[in-house]
């Protein structure tokens, strides 16, 4: 029976060393949850939580509302695919999915049935009586996902388990747990650092920096609107400009140093007037005659459907330690394009971009439910 | 990744606590006590600083300290310079017969040496083989075997072995694009080869060498059988201890005190010396024997079938001798089993007790093996880092010392363990336990610990997960460790040698008693059966480390 997850105030600790300081999360039935993040942010510490194999200092984790704190790893009822597969490396591909049901103790009738199933729907069957050292890393990768989810948990874990495999089986495994996970709807929580993979995979992504969730959305608003400005930075690209705010309500105007404006009407109404930075990506600029920030292309990257540019910007102030400003452009659509040195001037789509606070951070951005 | 830090009352917990229990009462305690007997009177026992006094006084208790150190240093001279250049031959020509010669310098390396020493008293002693050859047909004195140089001579030809396996290991794992990129860079071949090779193979040689002077500093049996007048520390303590001087255990304690501090001191610089110079290496391509011709040729093959050759003429000896006709110290001629038949009971009765003894021990060793290293490596705290003790402790601790400490501890009540097989088999595991804590250790760090996680994701217990999946994948290491550990335990006599009663005397003590009574015939007759033994258990040794049922 899958089960919901209910974190509340977890901490974890070493010592003297705080890893998770105050953690909440919920994570519904049946959904893929993933816990993004860069490594050493804690999200693997979180993930060995849930599992049983790190103690939990403080708060509670809770599987359908019973408190799983005390219970040994080995009675959670989790399945968990590791990183390195953990594959039972003495026992056939059979006898590895066969082992967690003995434990069990599930009847041989029905242990046979769900063998056949697994090994069919994780396409493994014609390599049952395989030992590991036979199997490539994809299928020894199947193998670890069958012998986790034989045996009916509860929830499954997963902690990075595409890192060791190549770029284009990668693409292709992430397709299966997620066809795999779907077709038999088990509560997921999936740890990554890639977020091209977390994006693809998740129904929702947590993102995790120095042991605090940043933001918990699905992966077109943690795109789209990031809650702040580690997480505009840490998920896809972004560049980033001071500016000034003015106006009330849901009539703002954002005023670049140069003297260009925008207004802005998906504000948040507490929002006040004053330094604010804008984060804007790659593809929210657009050619410009008159209005924008003039840019000198340093570099132009040729990748067939569009066109990354590097550039400087002239006129305005970028935050942080920016140094080229990354601006994509569609062939599908434009007619124009650039060389490298050219002197171009850019405008930018005010519904795309996102306003962060200069001193907080915070998406100024209101995000409708 | 981090364990789980909760200490809990489960099966690890038991483990960690059975472990130091039995860790204290025979490793610590012992050593405690040694300490304590060495700083009072035998008399009135008082604390006293007499038995110090009085060894430092007296140039016949001083002198051993010399010959110790002169031994040691030159049996470690002879063994770097032959084992090395051995290493290198084998490593870097084709010499045919390479595999038979390796077979051999095991062999020659395991077999005990006091073996090799009353060998080569048949051979050069003073109504040896060879001796009375020379004297009768030519009238020439040959040199003599006894004293420093015979010793030297058995303990370089059984350990130059050690150098030999540890350099060639090196050797194996030097990249041959190293000496590529030096020759590419104006060294040529020669210098290329001494200014790569020797410094990585250094701290190898370095290390190999230390071990070997320790173990010939340490060693009892061979200085025992044809030291005679020139007395070391070990003898002495056996001597001091066993009454030939009058019993006095407190005195033999302080004797064995100012050893095992030289002996701590030596081990404690080594240690630090190689972590400074260690660093470590991995071969891509490794360096491939290339063909030899001509002068080379010639001295190549001489010197490695000849260093060879010499080193299992002891073992040669003892079979051959045992199917002579004798008369105590004489051998006659003519071919007879008149040996074996004399020591029909001996052999058996020792034969039994070597291998039933040494079965519970490598049992014990194997158990203890596969635990402590668990502990010491996954479950690491400072408490368990305290266990890192159990692989020094052999090194610093002398076989006749082990004797003396167990004596010391388990004579009297609560615990009366003297004249049992217990305490015999007590100071096997202690002494041998190393090589398989060793191979342990290797293993273990080789097997993810997500493997045993998996294992209680999946619904096992975390012993049961232990049992069924780490145990069972540690078992190929630690097997091939326990075989070593296992010939290393029947041929072990110095600790046995204090130990023993008539009833719990082993092959090897049987074989030391014949000797000492100068009934040569007898001791070859046993000493026989306990090579052949030796040669059994390394075959299967051989077996055990080619067959590998799976890699990880």
């Amino acid at each position: 029976m899958s089960k919901d997850i209910v974190i509340e105030n977890a901490v974890k600790r070493y010592g003297d060393l705080t890893i998770i300081p105050n953690l909440s999360a919920v994570i519904k039935n049946s959904e893929l949850f993933t816990l993004l993040g860069p490594s050493g942010c804690g999200k693997t510490t979180l993930l060995r939580m849930i599992a049983g194999f790190n103690s939990i200092e403080g708060g509670t984790i809770s599987f359908s509302g019973q408190v799983i704190n005390d219970i040994p790893a080995h009675k959670r009822n989790i399945g968990m695919v590791f990183q390195d597969y953990a594959i039972f490396p003495h026992l056939t591909v059979e006898q590895n999915v066969r082992y967690g049901l003995k434990e069990h103790k599930v009847s041989k009738k029905e242990a046979d049935e769900r063998l056949e199933n697994i090994l069919k729907l994780t396409k493994i069957d014609i390599y049952k009586n395989r030992l590991p050292e036979k199997l490539s890393g994809g299928q020894q990768q199947r193998v670890a996902l069958a012998r986790a989810i034989a045996i009916h948990p509860d929830v499954l874990l997963m902690d990075e388990p595409l890192s060791n495999l190549d770029a284009k089986l990668r693409v292709e495994m992430r397709q299966v747990i997620r066809d795999i996970q779907k077709t038999i709807g088990i509560t997921t929580v999936y740890v990554t650092h890639d977020q091209e993979e977390a994006l693809a995979i998740s129904d929702r992504i947590a993102v995790m920096n120095n042991g605090e969730i940043q933001q918990i959305a699905t992966p077109h608003t943690i795109y789209t609107r990031p809650s702040n400005l580690f997480v505009a930075d840490f998920i896809g690209h972004s560049g980033f400009v001071h500016a000034e705010m003015t106006g009330i309500g849901n009539s703002r105007t954002l005023t670049f140093s140069n003297g260009y404006s925008i207004q802005m009407d998906n504000i948040v109404a507490t929002a006040k007037e004053g330094k604010v930075v804008v984060g804007i990506r790659p593809e929210e600029l657009y050619p410009s005659e008159s209005v924008g920030f003039l840019a000198t292309i340093a570099e132009a990257t040729y990748l067939g459907k569009y066109i990354i540019y590097f550039a400087h910007l002239e006129e305005v102030e970028t935050f942080g330690d920016q140094e080229l400003f990354e601006i994509s452009q569609d062939l599908g659509t434009s007619t124009r394009l650039y060389d490298v040195n050219d002197k171009v001037r850019f405008a930018i789509y005010p519904h795309k971009v996102n306003v962060f606070d200069l001193v907080t951070g915070n998406s100024l951005i209101e995000v409708l439910p | 990744m981090k364990r789980i830090g909760k200490l809990k009352f489960d099966f690890w917990t038991i483990v960690t606590f059975v472990v130091f229990v039995l860790f204290a009462l025979f490793l610590m305690y012992p050593l405690f006590r040694l300490l304590i007997s060495g700083f009072r009177d035998s008399v009135t026992g008082m604390w006293t600083l007499d038995n110090f006094r009085n060894f430092f006084s007296k140039k016949y208790y001083t002198n051993p300290i010399w010959h110790s150190l002169t031994i040691g240093i030159g049996v470690t001279a002879f063994t770097i310079i032959l084992g090395s250049l051995l290493a290198y031959l084998l490593t870097f020509y084709e010499i045919k017969g390479k595999k038979v010669l390796q077979v051999f310098i095991v062999f020659s390396m395991m077999s005990p040496s006091f073996i090799g020493a009353y060998s080569w008293v048949i051979l050069l002693g003073r109504s040896g083989l060879v001796t009375q050859f020379f004297s009768n047909t030519f009238g020439i004195q040959t040199p003599t075997i006894y004293g420093l140089g015979g010793i030297v001579l058995v303990l370089v030809l059984k350990m130059y072995s050690n150098i030999y396996l540890y350099v060639s290991g090196a050797m194996k794992k030097v990249d041959i694009s190293l000496i590529e990129a030096s020759q590419s860079l104006g060294c040529s071949p020669t210098k290329g080869i001494i200014k790569m090779i020797v410094p990585l193979v250094l701290p190898t040689i370095l290390a190999s060498a230390l071990m070997v002077f320790m173990t010939s500093i340490a060693d009892f049996g061979t200085a025992m059988l044809i030291g005679e007048g020139y007395r070391v520390l070990p003898v002495l303590i056996y001597r001091a201890f066993m009454g030939e001087l009058g019993s006095d255990a407190n005195f033999a304690a302080a004797i064995a005190l100012i050893m095992v501090s030289i002996t701590a001191a030596l081990y404690f610089i080594q240690k630090y010396v190689i972590n400074k110079m260690s660093f470590k290496m991995k071969a891509v391509k490794t360096i491939q024997p290339k063909k030899i011709t001509g002068v080379k040729a010639l001295f190549a093959y001489l010197y490695a079938y000849v260093l060879v050759g010499i080193s299992v003429i002891p073992q040669l000896t003892v079979v051959y001798t045992a199917f002579l006709q004798t008369q105590g110290t004489r051998f006659l001629s003519g071919f007879s089993l008149d040996s074996f038949r004399k020591m029909q009971t001996t052999i058996v009765k020792s034969a039994i007790n070597s291998y039933s003894f040494g079965l519970v021990a490598i049992a014990l060793i194997v158990i203890l093996a596969v635990f402590v290293a668990y502990l010491s490596v996954r479950k690491r705290n400072a408490l368990t880092a305290t266990l890192d003790i159990v692989t020094v402790f052999p090194y610093i601790i002398s076989g006749s010392i082990l004797g003396i400490m167990l004596l010391l501890c388990f004579n009297q009540r609560p615990i009366i363990l003297s004249g049992t097989a217990t305490i015999i088999i007590i100071a096997f595991v202690i002494r041998r336990l190393p090589h398989t804590l060793r191979s342990s250790v290797a293993i273990l760090y080789q097997i993810s610990p997500n493997t045993e996680e998996a294992a209680v994701s999946l619904g096992s217990s975390p012993q049961k997960a232990f049992f069924k999946v780490t145990f069972r994948l540690m078992l190929s290491g630690v097997l091939t460790g326990a075989v070593l550990s296992w010939v290393t335990v029947i041929n072990e006599l110095s600790a046995s040698l204090i130990l023993y009663t008539g009833r719990t005397k082993t092959l090897s003590v049987a074989v030391y008693e014949q000797v000492a009574r100068g009934n040569y015939g007898n001791a070859a007759a046993i000493a026989s059966v306990l090579m052949i033994s030796t040669a059994i258990s390394m075959a299967v040794f051989l077996i055990l480390t080619r067959k590998k049922e799976f890699s990880i």
